[in-house]
């Protein structure tokens, strides 16, 4: 792989064709994504720009290969689902984008990941500054033992965002639909919190410093369907400022919140992970190309 | 733990809450005895060491009262007896321990807990925890013959000229036999302690919140004071207790270089005193029952002591269980 | 690049190259202060151990013979002769309080474990006993030996200070030993108790054996602690000496009160004799520790495989 690539430039007919090594071909030439909703009055046509630009990613843990030659673009201001059976590899991947895998005993990662042209994988790169702009969400509720405030508000502080942290903690609680449940006792532990309001809390948390990308690993799969709910109509808003790369075990969700969907599954004698076929979720849950994403969308395994 | 699915293993815990109910045979009712017995010796114990030590302090305690306390005097030759200057070394020398001890141990245990590559954890976590293995005489005989020379020719000099205007480093004495000596030896018998309780603290804190952090774009100081010491700091507290009911016991290490003096001195380089060292001292060859008896009653403050220092210890330990229960 | 316009423009450009902007470069430094200090802090734990022992090592090792260990110390404390008096003695002083610690503080544990419900009253009344045992200052257990025994024999002996040293083992072998009893996998004892085994004889011919290596390892590390405890013998037994004796009930020589009472006189004829004890003494306990440490490791792996 050359390094050093400039960042890429959005070309009119990106190259989605997932094409993993010594696989069967199915040609899964995708047609250009979906145009971007019309907001400012800019052209229907404009074509979107590519935030994280994958090539040939494969991850090893020791000896045991997790995920095979991964090849896809993330584009901005999107929802880009990652869906598959259990252990395919999906949060590896997700992971790997803002190098929480890093601290993994034995991580080991190869290919590119390119996150506005530069790789993030790169000597030069410093880890800190990628998770500034690549912020996540986990599975479980994590809030820090300290006031919701002061959940909010800590990342802010540490970034010196000093001034107007009030307004500031406002805004992310509210894009995170929170705000009305909590605006009476930010002081209050964020312990008290229920499942669903704690995991709206992480993700105000990791929005009050507005990264460029949320990336949500299974956010709702610890909730119950009504904070589901509340987390899924939260994407809609949130994509019009995040790019967001969303993992979830859930099929229908997937269909519901996502523009785009990458279908991973485990592969040959070894089980490793492998992306499958990426496309628009119309097409990969109406219309999907391979076999294994038809079998799995489809409810016939996984 | 078991991995029997909760039917059967509700079906199991009721037979045992059956059998436990149920007239026991002969043999569980003797180790059961026998186990009971145990703790029964214990308690008695513990309150014969606290009867034994009021009863031989009682003639010290009806003869001077409280005035003990801070009566600075300890001839035993004229009858004259006061913990005044123990008291004053004994506080002071932990002092000089804790100060330094304490943010020496937390930044060991951050070391092992958060940074140190496993293997490395592996070798010098129980380095540390066997600093403390090493018996407090020889480390006494190490500080006589070792360390209280070199602070008396390097290191006092250095701080009496930088801070002498404080008063309280005064010009190095004959030899470096002192109060501070003593407090650096209860450093280093108080590190381990602190160090290792805090390294078991820390890895407890989850990898969640540890990730949610370092997810949010902190760095690894900012994760550390912004959830790892926050999410510990009772049981490092309680830890710290720990440490300190150690360097109020400590006798023998710091009779060996604290010079036993027989007043206060403002310079910390000075000889002092703490009660365990001057129990340590006179118990040997003491030339009278009243003597025996002030002893006595030094040993009953530091009881009080002890049993204080430990159920604060308690205390906190106990809060910041509830706290973990989230 | 184009993109859609977003409502409001980010504080930073992100497709700047991912090197630290804003205030990360000082916040970085201070992250690399921190660890530094850190690094620092637990280099000086290892190189005090590393001190002492170097040091000890070098003042010992030149009086290390044969003739140190088969000889007993001169009458008087001078140059030359051995210590097998004192190593006699220690080893008989600390041994049987092992015998009488170890069974007391397996049986509390046992009980502990094994007997009490979770919110058992006695269970907790004997955490705190344990407890403040433990953060009772040794020359006070001594102190409390002396009043006694010692008094009422109206003599130093070998019993009291294998009391005093008892005392102080007792807490340690309960707790240690507590923990390996937590680790015998309850399928263990649900097994055992289906099975319509008394409770006696599951302990006995089952748990016990499982959590042996952890209970035996527990006991060398309070006996390796008790070992080198040397205030409560000052106070009950003060004796040391060419003395050679078995008899526990009179006085019986030990190290610590030699390595102490040498560095005490002052008389730095008797130096290299106590610099050698004091060798002998760190060696065995450092190599019990370090030997207690493997063999726990061991156990600790068989048990939770």
């Amino acid at each position: 792989m050359t390094e050093g690539i400039p960042h890429v430039s959005s070309s009119a007919i990106p190259d989605d064709s997932v094409v993993p090594r010594q696989r069967i071909q199915t040609p899964t030439a995708a047609p250009a994504p979906a145009a971007p909703p019309r907001i400012d009055g800019t052209p229907r046509e404009a074509p979107r720009a590519t935030v994280f630009d994958i090539r040939d990613m494969s991850v090893m843990y020791g000896s045991k290969k997790a995920l095979d030659w991964t090849t896809l673009k993330i584009y901005r201001n999107l929802v880009t689902a990652v869906i598959g059976p259990s252990g395919c590899g999906k949060s590896t991947f997700i992971r790997s984008l803002n190098r929480m895998n890093d601290s993994i005993p034995g991580f080991q990662i190869g290919g590119q990941v390119l996150y506005h042209g530069h790789d993030i994988y790169a000597r030069a790169t410093n880890r800190v500054e990628v998770r500034r702009r690549i912020g996540m969400v986990f599975q479980r509720p994590n809030p820090f033992p300290k006031s919701i405030y002061d959940n909010v508000a800590w990342a802010p502080r540490n970034l010196g965002m000093k001034k107007n942290l009030d307004e500031r903690v406002e805004r992310a609680l509210r894009g995170a639909a929170l705000w009305g449940e909590v605006k009476d006792r930010l002081k209050a532990s964020a312990l008290s919190l229920s499942g669903g309001q704690q995991q709206r809390l992480c993700i105000a948390r990791a929005i009050a410093v507005e990264p460029d990308v949320l990336l949500l690993d299974e956010p709702a799969s610890a909730l119950d369907p009504v904070a589901t709910a509340s987390i899924e109509d939260l994407m809609h808003d949130l994509k019009h400022r995040y790019t967001i790369v969303i993992v979830t075990h859930n099929m229908q969700q997937a269909a519901r919140v996502a523009d785009r969907t990458a279908f991973f599954s485990l592969d040959g004698q070894e089980r490793v992970g492998t992306l499958v076929e990426y496309n628009d979720t119309e097409v990969i849950f109406s219309n999907p190309v391979d076999t294994r994403t038809r079998d799995y969308v489809t409810g016939r395994f996984g | 733990m078991s991995a029997s699915p909760a039917a059967p293993k509700n079906r199991v815990s009721a037979f045992i809450a059956d059998r436990r109910a149920i007239e026991r045979s002969r043999g569980d009712q003797i180790l059961r005895g026998l186990c009971l017995l145990a703790g029964l010796l214990t308690a008695a114990v513990l309150f014969e060491i606290a009867y034994q030590v009021i009863t031989g302090a009682r003639p010290a305690i009806s003869k001077f009262g409280l005035s003990f306390l801070w009566h600075t005097d300890w001839a035993p030759n004229l009858g004259h007896f006061g913990a005044g200057v123990m008291l004053y070394g004994t506080a002071v020398t932990s002092v000089i321990a804790m100060l330094i001890a304490v943010p020496l141990s937390i930044a060991i245990a951050l070391y092992l807990a958060m940074m140190a590559p496993g293997s490395v954890r592996a070798v010098v976590g129980p380095l540390v925890e066997m600093l403390a293995a090493i018996p407090s005489v020889i480390l006494g005989f190490w500080g006589l013959i070792y360390l209280a020379p070199y602070v008396h020719t390097h290191v006092e000099p250095i701080l009496y000229d930088t801070f002498g205007f404080l008063g309280i480093f005064g010009p190095p004495q004959t030899t470096g036999l002192s109060t501070f000596t003593a407090g650096l030896i209860l450093t280093v018998m108080i590190v381990p302690i602190i160090a290792s309780l805090s390294r078991d603290l820390f890895l407890t804190v989850s990898r969640e919140l540890i990730e949610g952090a370092e997810a949010l774009g902190a760095t690894r100081w900012e994760v550390i004071r912004g959830v790892v010491l926050p999410s510990t700091i009772s049981g490092v507290a309680a830890a710290t207790t720990l440490g300190l009911g150690r360097a109020l016991g400590e006798a023998i290490a710091v009779v060996s270089v604290i010079g036993t003096a027989a007043q206060i001195h403002k310079s910390l380089f000075e000889t002092g005193n703490t009660l365990a060292a001057r129990i340590a001292n006179d118990i040997q060859y003491p030339v009278s029952g009243l003597q025996v008896d002030s002893i006595f009653y030094l040993a009953l403050i530091l009881l009080v002591f002890g049993v204080i220092t430990n159920l604060i210890a308690r205390a906190i330990a106990r809060r910041y269980d509830v706290h973990r229960s989230f | 690049m184009t993109s859609i316009a977003r409502s409001e423009a980010l504080p930073y450009d992100p497709t700047a190259p991912l090197t630290p902007s804003g205030n990360l470069r000082r916040r970085l430094v201070v992250s690399r202060i921190a660890q530094g200090a850190a690094v620092a802090a637990a280099f000086i734990a290892v190189a005090a151990l590393a001190l002492v022992t170097f040091d000890v090592i070098k003042a010992g090792a030149s009086a290390l013979s044969l003739d140190f260990l088969i000889q007993d110390p001169p009458q008087f404390g001078g140059i030359g002769g051995g210590v097998r008096s004192n190593i006699v003695g220690s080893a008989v002083i600390v041994f049987l309080a092992g015998v009488i610690a170890v069974p007391i503080g397996v049986l509390i544990a046992i009980y502990m474990t094994e007997f009490a419900g979770p919110k058992s009253r006695i269970a907790s009344a004997l955490r705190l006993g344990l407890d403040l045992m433990q953060g009772i200052p040794s020359i006070v257990i001594g102190l409390f030996v002396l009043g006694l025994i010692v008094k009422t024999q109206h003599k130093d002996s070998g019993f009291a200070g294998s009391v005093a040293l008892a005392i102080i083992m007792v807490p340690l072998v309960a707790r240690s030993t507590q923990e390996v009893l937590r680790l015998v996998p309850s399928p263990l004892r649900e097994a055992s108790d289906a099975l319509g085994v008394d409770r006696w004889r599951s302990i006995i011919t089952v748990i016990l054996p499982t959590a042996l290596g952890g209970i035996i390892t527990g006991s060398i590390l309070a006996v390796a602690r008790a070992a080198g405890e040397t205030a409560p013998l000052l106070v009950v037994d003060s004796t040391f000496g060419p003395h050679l004796t078995f008899n526990w009930f009179g006085p019986m020589p030990n190290v610590p009160v030699s390595i102490l009472t040498a560095s005490d006189s002052l008389n730095p004829a008797g130096f290299p004799r106590a610099w050698g004890e004091a060798l002998v003494l760190l060696a065995l306990i450092l190599l019990a520790n370090i030997g207690a440490r493997l063999l726990y490791a061991r156990s600790r792996r068989k048990l939770t495989g």
